[in-house]
């Protein structure tokens, strides 16, 4: 275990050396843009990253709901906030792409209303997890997120029809895409999934180091007063 | 009859309720037999209400097992179960009939017998089934003798009542003990958590000390425990 | 006991209760009607421009009302712990949750229903569009906001800070709806386009999440 987890993350390091020396220079300089363009090599791959989280979640989430197990919960609970980790680097990315290049700092872009929604239901989803007293929180979580997971079509499709009544910059380019570009986007989300995988494994292990030192706590006030 | 007798009505193994770090509950054994008056005595913190709540199967147990008339599954046997707790569990701006032809309906009881059996339980709290006063202008001594007969509308083969006897005048008191004691004597379990056990001292068939999430003592008498 | 027979009970004690506690009642009529006046106030518009903000104006304003609305739906219940009564009874989760929502459903629209007139007579306003069909984007946006709502107030019962964790839960999940009822009510303001997408867009809303309530609402019930 512990071997795997210094080889991802001596992996994730190589990758995101080299995605970012792709990103920065292997890669073409767009043509109308300039240089400006490149944060899409980072605004990309993290959306993706943030939408391959938010299906885990849903997914331990469900197998939380049929099998009430532990590790499902984690997962969920890991997944979640990495996932709106990734899903901030989007926002922000967005809009300073934005600027720049039209002039505005937002857009009802597909993608970028798309992630401001998943964005706001997964932080209300960590909210629920912070403020819930119930004793089945795990239950009470697991049950948001598949809300959540069944509101996001309807979300598609809303800001799918809106964008065509309300046309609007679209970020991230529409029309072919360079080759070059190609390969070089596919390294970041290579690198970024990499390093994703391993913020997540990290934040598990923590979160399973946690929940046993609260057991032990609890263990302990259950031997109070032992005769 | 005797194969009812040989069946506890409520055996608890290991039973551990635990909100966040605090235990209430630490490790509960025991089984109680049918057609007994049990007195759960204790001081504040000691796991009474919350015991009394997980045989109702309104609080999950943590840990360990209980079998409630017979079943492990919460809710199998809600409807012979009757619980009164130290609030009213009635509306305030419903008169007594009108609370207790709601519940009724909760339980099934067929809408021709639905008049008779509320009449009959307010007479038996020797309560006035046509008082159109709201609950809540109710002194609390009658407000709790409602309580009472709510619990016992649907004629429950167990009987749980958390401090029924709180704040209630000592006329009230008194008749409260006398009928927690015929519904005993009608073949009744019923578990009373109370601080004022002298109440019932007459009548009890167990009392069962508790301290600090645990059965610590089970006697015949008030003044037998060691505790 | 029959599942319609619970679902009827438990509605008519909480209209009974409801009309007995009247100044809840004028109370939120009243607040309705604030509401109204200050968006009138923040957003005066020309006729024409009204037209076109209006459908999101009206809506915001029901959301307003509604989330008050919906902060009460267990209030009652938890008074004296008479949820712990209907917990404790064999009677299923589902018809409380059915009654509920019916019941809030009912008390939104009618504050609805006070709040239209005022908007139309604030902004001059009049449909371009066929008017008729106003009234099944009311029915359909309205059952959107209270199923969802219902569900998350009951929800956040399991929860510190109650009041604002009900919106907190049941905003982002609603946009897809919100957008609906809004596009929706501006299309027919307007006339300039068909509302059909919305109208169906409301309708897999309503299908998909009063399903999942009705079959989650018994474990966050039981949650405790």
């Amino acid at each position: 275990m512990k071997r795997g987890f210094t080889l991802l993350a001596i992996a994730t390091a190589l990758l995101l050396s080299f995605a970012l020396y792709a990103a920065l220079v292997i890669a073409p300089t767009e043509q109308t843009m300039g240089n400006v363009q490149r944060i899409f090599y980072y605004h990309v791959p993290s959306a993706w990253v943030a939408f391959e989280l938010f299906l885990i979640n849903f997914v331990a989430s469900v197998f939380y709901l049929i099998r009430r197990s532990t590790k499902a919960d984690i997962l969920a609970l890991v997944s979640a906030e990495v996932g709106v980790v990734f899903c901030t680097v989007v926002l922000i990315t967005g809009p300073i792409w934005a600027r720049p290049v039209w002039g505005i700092w937002w857009t009802w872009d597909l993608r970028l209303t798309l992630t401001l929604v998943l964005w706001l239901i997964y932080v209300s989803y960590l909210v629920l997890r912070r403020f819930s007293t119930s004793s089945q929180t795990p239950l009470l979580a697991a049950v948001l997120a598949v809300f959540g997971a069944l509101d996001v079509p309807l979300v598609y499709f809303s800001i799918w029809f809106f964008r065509t009544q309300h046309p609007a910059p679209v970020i991230g380019g529409g029309g072919s895409l360079d080759p070059r570009m190609g390969w070089v986007l596919l390294y970041n989300w290579i690198a970024f999934m990499c390093l994703a995988w391993l913020v997540c494994w990290t934040r598990y292990r923590l979160e399973v180091a946690q929940r046993a030192v609260h057991e032990s706590e609890a263990m302990q006030s259950l031997m109070e007063g032992a005769r | 009859m005797s194969e009812t007798q040989s069946t506890p009505v409520v055996a608890a193994d290991g039973l551990i309720k635990q909100f966040g770090r605090f235990a209430a509950l630490r490790g509960v054994t025991g089984e109680f037999a049918a057609g007994k008056l049990y007195v759960i005595l204790g001081d504040n913190g000691a796991g009474k209400t919350t015991l009394l709540r997980t045989i109702a199967g309104l609080a999950h147990a943590t840990r360990g097992k209980i079998s409630v008339l017979g079943s492990t599954d919460i809710g199998a046997s809600r409807a012979q179960i009757g619980y009164m707790a130290h609030p009213s569990l009635l509306y305030d701006e419903m008169s007594g009939m009108e609370n207790l032809r709601y519940f009724s309906e909760l339980y099934g009881i067929p809408p021709a017998d639905v008049d008779k059996r509320c009449r009959e339980a307010i007479h038996a709290v020797k309560l006035d089934p046509d008082l159109d006063r709201p609950v809540g202008q109710y002194s609390q001594g009658m407000r709790q003798r409602m309580s009472l007969a709510r619990a016992l509308l649907n004629d429950p083969k167990l009987l749980l009542l958390d401090e029924p006897f709180s704040n209630v005048d000592a006329r009230s008191a008194a008749e409260m003990a006398v009928l927690v004691a015929q519904a005993r004597d009608r073949g009744k379990t019923v578990f009373v958590v109370t601080h004022q056990p002298a109440q019932l001292e007459a009548y009890a068939d167990e009392f069962i000390w508790m301290e600090l999430g645990r059965i610590v003592d089970r006697t015949a008498t008030l003044q037998g425990s060691r505790a | 006991m029959s599942f319609f027979a619970i679902t009827r009970a438990t509605l008519t004690k909480d209209i009974r209760l409801e009309w007995r506690s009247k100044d809840a009642i004028n109370a939120m009529l009243f607040f309705s009607l604030l509401v109204v006046v200050i968006f009138s106030f923040a957003f005066d518009p020309t006729a024409e421009e009204s037209r076109r903000i209006a459908g999101g104006l009206v809506w915001v304003a029901f959301l307003f009302a509604a989330i008050v609305a919906l902060n009460q739906t267990w209030a009652r219940e938890l008074r004296n712990q008479v949820l712990d009564a209907y917990r404790v009874s064999p009677a299923p989760a589902t018809p409380l949750f059915i009654a509920k929502a019916v019941g809030n459903f009912m008390f939104v629209a009618v504050l609805e229903a006070l709040m239209t007139p005022l908007f139309v007579a604030f902004y001059k306003l009049r449909a371009l569009g066929p008017a008729w069909q106003l009234l099944p984007i009311a029915v359909l946006g309205t059952w959107a906001l209270v199923v969802n709502g219902t569900f998350f107030a009951a929800m956040s019962l399991r929860t510190r800070a109650r009041e604002i964790m009900l919106p907190l839960l049941l905003f982002p999940l609603s946009i897809p709806a919100l957008l609906g009822m809004v596009n929706a009510t501006t299309a027919v303001l307007t006339g300039e386009s068909s509302p059909t997408f919305w109208i169906a867009l409301l309708v897999a809303y309503d299908v998909v999440f009063t399903t999942a309530c009705l079959l989650m609402f018994d474990a966050v019930l039981e949650a405790e």
